[in-house]
């Protein structure tokens, strides 16, 4: 149990950290970067202080510096909780100008912790002394427009939260996290977050319909509208729409919410292969169409994790799991692979006609060798908690090395199955995902960690998924620890474009340094 | 051996469904609410299907009271494992009086060695129908099973509750009543080659006039309310002020 949050030992962070970095390709502190000094502190108190937004203690600065897989750490002084865009432009206009007025390495740079610090890419946590700037106290919501479904709020309102605020009128929000209860909508929108509903309702670039951001020099971009249509011009709110922070502080989102289906149905259904898993899904999308949700899926790996670390979790389909083991032998001929099919219409009789025709027509066809299907909400839950709770199963197994990929759904599997067939010291690697949007989460855990296998897992992975055409960060972005494998997704005209946005846009590079894209060479 | 096993099931608004009060406060919305089995007659359709596993029983029937869609959850109950079904068709308010004279009329055409039920319904939490039923039939009754062990050569069963500070064990003679509690067993999902399989099972409709009972109401429901809402709570800067509220505001101290 050495990954386990909270139980670090200090010296065997410090070295995670340092390797990280690196992975990161970052060595070292930026010496262009001030050192908050107290007339900074004083500023931020004069602006904050009335609303207590101004945080140093260090026992409350702990959660600010470590992310929630406690893989990363920093060393901030101080974390900023505006309440206000105004709070927030006069916060940014301070830090950016202090470097103009004493040269260079004088400016506190901002790690921009967007959200409710849920990240796997230690997008949100400072790398060294940056401050923190936190939306967590902007937590209003602004308006809710029951005829369109548009909603407006500001950018530390949590996910869940405002679910219940839209469901009382019939809505529902267009993304769903395992994270939910904890992550906020700006830091949702800023790393584009996928999750399990995107195969419906698709990215976040569809469906936010406004973003109002303060750019690093305290400019507030007022793109706030709630309009469908808009071809006014370039379409700027698309670039903070998963910028990671770097850009721009979001500080409200407009956001259009589905209607809120009244009738769900869930089955988890065993599959002999990753092929067979295709051809349901394409029995799937025909035959469910519309009101189709979710297809995600795991493997055998993954599922033994859920049941063995989550309290509560129960194998749905245990019969069929011991029979097979008892008549083929050890668990290798065992259903080495399930999905988890999800519908959502507004009609439970017609969604149920549905999906009873498609089951019986992949059961017919020898595409799934047993499956369930959720009798009440409980059961349906108990489902969806064996995918969703993988992340936190997996924290109990030692070190993860944790990638994120997309890639052709054909190809997708085959990574996970290359990766047990290469020549490691022993690891184990679960596969899982969400299979309709060809995103692969793929799990590497070894009894401790270290970094001569990381050195070894990482390329092959990345050049793997280059080989495919796939990209190295499909949904977590590329925060810290991907920040120098962008190469490996992006053509290197693509990335200088990039540092000319980002140059355009934060010229003094204080927003969230060391992140997403390599440090350009001055 | 017990023979045939009983189960009783009722159709409820599913326990993860967010309840919502009519706003003429005569009762809960049901309008486009997910509807599924009572949690406690899951237990119960389940306990019933081991015994037959285990070879203690050789047939489980099921019986619900309600609209035509009680036919879903008895289609539930047989892809569980029970071998076929009764629905009393009504579109009528059943209460727990009505409820136990129609289970006693089809107990007495289906002669049953054992009855569960689960305690209670999540929706109205009345806790009556199993008790009333073995007091109409004449048998004995065992409510709030946590466990159970029929002995069939002796026609007896052994019931373990859960009381307060401990458990207690009764044994009664079959035919018998018996009620599950929570902890009696873990239902198990229901498989697709099971939910196919129940589609063809046999399913009886029968109806109140039918089986000669008047269901007409006896309470009277005044008044539904959604219980209050929770204030939210404060934050004190010292156990000095937290001493003074809890002694000048709450008056606990």
């Amino acid at each position: 149990m050495l990954c386990n949050g909270g139980r670090h030992r200090a010296g065997r962070l410090l070295v995670a950290l340092q390797q990280w970095r690196q992975a990161g390709g970052v060595t070292q502190r930026d010496p262009r970067f001030s050192v908050v000094s107290d007339s900074d502190l004083q500023f931020f108190e004069s602006v904050l202080g009335d609303t207590g937004g101004v945080v140093t203690d260090p026992h409350e600065l702990a959660p600010f510096n470590k992310d929630w897989m406690g893989k990363y750490e920093g060393a901030a002084r101080v974390a900023l909780k505006p309440k206000t865009r105004e709070q927030a432009a006069a916060v940014l206009r301070h830090c950016n100008e202090r470097r103009l007025a004493r040269g260079v390495g004088l400016v506190p740079a901002l790690s921009l912790l967007q959200g409710g610090n849920t990240g796997l890419v230690g997008g949100s946590v400072p790398v060294y002394d940056e401050v923190v700037l936190s939306t967590a106290a902007m937590n209003q919501v602004l308006a809710f427009d029951a005829v369109s479904g548009a909603l407006t709020a500001q950018a530390g309102c949590i996910l869940e939260n405002l679910d219940s605020h839209v469901a009382e009128h019939g809505y529902c929000m267009p993304l769903d996290l395992g994270a939910k209860g904890s992550c906020h909508i700006g830091g949702n929108v800023a790393t584009n977050a996928g999750g399990l509903r995107l195969l419906r309702y698709g990215s976040l670039h569809g469906s936010v319909l406004g973003v109002e951001a303060v750019l690093a020099d305290g400019t507030v971009l007022d793109l706030l509208t709630t309009l469908r249509k808009d071809n006014t011009g370039y379409d700027l709110k698309q670039l903070f729409i998963g910028s990671e922070g770097t850009l721009g502080l979001i500080t409200a989102v407009a956001i259009h919410c589905p209607p809120r289906p009244s009738a769900v149905n869930v089955c988890y259904l065993a599959v002999p292969s990753f092929e067979a898993a295709q051809q349901v899904f394409v029995a799937a999308k025909q035959q469910l169409g519309e009101v189709l949700s979710a297809f995600e899926f795991l493997d055998r790996e993954s599922l033994l994790i859920t049941l063995r670390h989550l309290p509560g979790a129960k194998d749905p389909l245990p019969s069929c799991q011991a029979r097979r083991t008892a008549r083929r032998g050890p668990l290798s001929r065992a259903a080495p692979l399930y999905v988890l099919v999800e519908t959502s219409g507004s009609s439970a009789a017609h969604d149920g006609e549905k999906l009873g025709g498609f089951l019986e027509g992949v059961m017919a066809a020898g595409l799934v060798l047993d499956g369930v299907l959720a009798q009440d909400g409980g059961q349906a839950r108990a489902m969806w908690h064996l995918r969703e709770g993988i992340t936190e199963g997996l924290r109990h197994r030692g070190a993860i090395y944790k990638y994120d990929v997309s890639l052709p759904i054909g190809a997708m599997y085959r990574l996970v199955e290359d990766m047990r067939e290469a020549d490691w010291p022993p690891i184990r690697v679960a596969g899982y995902g969400h299979l309709g949007d060809g995103n692969l989460h793929l799990n590497v855990s070894a009894p401790a960690y270290s970094e001569e296998l990381r050195q070894q897992i990482e390329p092959f992975v990345y050049e793997w998924t280059a080989q495919h055409r796939g990209s190295v960060s499909a949904e977590h972005g590329l925060g810290l620890m991907k920040a120098g494998c962008i190469g490996y997704s992006k053509p290197a005209a693509a990335v200088a474009v990039m540092r000319q946005v980002k140059a355009a846009l934060d010229p003094r590079g204080i927003l969230n340094p060391y992140k997403v894209l390599p440090l350009p060479a001055e | 051996m017990a023979g045939r096993v009983l189960v009783a099931v009722k159709r409820v608004l599913d326990y993860q469904a967010r309840v919502r009060v009519k706003p003429d406060k005569s009762g809960v919305d049901l309008t486009n609410v997910k509807m599924s089995m009572n949690p406690f007659c899951e237990i119960a359709v389940e306990e019933a299907t081991r015994l037959k596993e285990a070879k203690l029983a050789e047939e489980v029937v099921v019986v619900s009271i309600g609209p035509k869609q009680a036919a879903e959850t008895l289609r539930t109950a047989m892809a569980m494992g029970a071998d076929r079904a009764v629905h009393v068709q009504t579109d009528e308010e059943v209460q727990p009086l009505a409820v136990a004279k129609l289970l006693a009329a089809v107990a007495r055409q289906e002669q049953p060695g054992l009855v569960l039920l689960g305690k209670q319904a999540i929706d109205d939490d009345s806790n009556q129908t199993g008790q009333m039923l073995s007091a109409l039939l004449g048998w004995p009754q065992a409510t709030f099973a946590s466990k159970l062990v029929l002995d069939a050569s002796a026609g007896k069963a052994t019931v373990t509750r859960e009381v307060d500070g401990g458990l207690e064990t009764l044994r009664v003679s079959l035919p018998a009543v018996v009620t599950a509690d929570l902890r009696l067993n873990e239902p198990r999902y229901a498989t697709l080659p099971n939910i196919m399989k129940a589609k063809k099972k046999p399913l009886a409709t029968t109806s109140p006039q039918e089986l000669g009972v008047d269901v007409s109401p006896r309470l009277q429901t005044l008044r539904v309310e959604e219980p209050a809402k929770r204030k939210g709570g404060v934050i004190l800067g010292s156990a000095a002020e937290l001493v003074d509220k809890l002694r000048n505001e709450a008056k606990v101290i």
